[in-house]
């Protein structure tokens, strides 16, 4: 297939790799802000190849991982409601909620199904006339505009048993809370490859200058990975501190305009509670009022007033931020499995937790 | 989750009154809507992510790339350094 072979080719992921032993010279940590990332670089093995030099810390950017216990028992709630047919993504299914998940809600009867896209769950709307369709719309920006089409749609087709559970999240927040927690250390970020796809590079020029840190745009195969983490060493060995791209493929530095033009239309911007860091104030997307007739919270009032607190033994949050790895937890592969997970960061596939778990990263381990 | 994968477009339609494509994903044909693509055009390669083309791969930009990495190298091993 064109734009993947050549990207995963193991005779230039070799080149980059000698280049980038010869370009660094001291310790840098560079963070890898895309859960999608995290999956191909443990995945590959990229981890353990780099220079000793280079640590890869991975980010929140998973966004099952980081979609709130709250959210997660509404959408439960929801699911369990005889005249809902509650659709998700099918990362979202495993997640527990504070008492089950919502396998669970569909093993007991309740009408959950998988969809692969927004539109999808519209049709089943159109398709289930005397059943309210609720769509959990969780993601960041590479989701938003999936999203916000549906919503668009079905007021356009006029679709009334169609709402949304928003859950929506934002990249750059996250990076400017990152920097401002004084645990995280971080030298370099990689920006995700399909944010920025959608969303450009321009937000990032000023987060780059106020916290000093370079921040390369970066795609998902091994190619594309070391390419990114090649120009993010090249950027801190000479000391700038700018925004690069190294996925021009894909991004501009302005983005898919007419995809923004409708997450504006849909969405406005709110604080939002992230599972295990708290609320980031600024970085999510909620809907707004002129749509507020597709808001699943505003349909079924009730599932408002749901407030759940978080478990205190997983350590996700930490993991999520960077400041621990996953074989640092004790209860990684042990207590806590991709079977019987405590934690958000170990039922996603692109959760840290799980990535190191599938591809035997199984203790702790000095890096050769 | 924010997983893209690249396809081909290979036939354009309207559904809904929305520009749909049928997607080549390398042998695995699936529909996806092109509304936040206005130019694209069949034989395009696109950025496909829950269903809808979020970019169209730009060719010339994937070319320049992957002439600069493959030259990086050149210089090195000139200088005897690979590893």
């Amino acid at each position: 297939m064109k734009y993947v072979e050549e990207y995963r080719d193991a005779d230039l992921t070799g080149k980059l790799l000698s280049d980038l032993r010869r370009a660094v010279s001291r310790p840098w940590t560079l963070m890898e802000v895309c859960g999608g990332q995290t999956h191909s670089i443990i995945k590959s093995g990229l981890d353990e190849m780099l220079p000793h030099e280079i640590t890869l810390i991975h980010g929140p950017g998973c966004p099952v991982c980081v979609t709130p216990l709250e959210l997660v028992d509404k959408a439960i709630a929801l699911a369990m409601r005889p005249e809902v047919i509650f659709t998700s993504y099918g990362d979202m299914l495993r997640v527990p909620g504070s008492e089950r998940d919502l396998f669970a809600v569909r093993a007991a009867g309740g009408d959950v199904r998988i969809v692969y896209s927004p539109l999808d769950a519209l049709k089943i709307a159109k398709d289930n006339p005397n059943k309210t369709v609720v769509f959990f719309a969780i993601g960041f920006e590479t989701t938003a505009p999936a999203n916000a089409m549906a919503v668009v749609q079905a007021k356009a087709q006029k679709i009334q048993n169609f709402a949304v559970l928003v859950s929506h999240v934002t990249v750059p927040a996250a990076i400017r809370a990152l920097m401002e927690s004084p645990d995280v250390r971080v030298d370099g970020f990689l920006a995700a490859g399909h944010v920025c796809t959608v969303m450009g590079y321009w937000e990032y020029e000023p987060l780059a200058i106020q916290y000093r840190i370079p921040i390369v745009v970066t795609g998902f195969e091994p190619v594309d990975l070391l390419h990114g983490i090649l120009m993010c060493v090249q950027e801190l060995e000479a000391g700038r501190q700018e925004v690069r791209n190294a996925y021009a493929r894909s991004v501009t530095r302005d983005g898919n305009k007419p995809a923004q033009s409708v997450i504006q239309r849909v969405f406005e911007i709110c604080d939002r509670a992230w599972r295990g860091i708290g609320i980031i104030p600024q970085s999510g997307y909620r809907l707004r009022p002129e749509f507020a007739f597709y808001d699943a919270e505003q349909r079924f009032p009730e599932v408002r007033s749901i407030e759940t607190k978080e478990s205190p033994l997983c350590i996700s949050g930490l993991v999520l931020q960077g400041i621990k790895k996953p074989v640092e937890c004790t209860a990684f592969g042990k207590e806590c499995t991709p079977e019987r997970p405590l934690g958000a960061t170990m039922v996603s596939s692109e959760g840290a937790c799980a990535a190191y778990y599938r591809y035997g990263r199984l203790a702790a381990k000095g890096k050769s | 989750m924010c997983l893209g994968i690249p396809g081909k477009v290979i036939e354009l339609y309207h559904t809904n009154g929305m520009q749909m494509a049928r997607i080549d994903f390398g042998g695995v044909i699936k529909e996806a809507c092109m509304e936040y693509l206005p130019d694209v055009k069949v034989g395009d390669y696109t950025i496909i992510h829950v269903g809808f083309g979020l970019s169209i791969l730009d060719e010339a930009e994937a070319l320049e790339t992957m002439e600069l990495l493959k030259q990086i190298d050149a210089l090195g091993s000139e200088e005897g350094t690979a590893a």
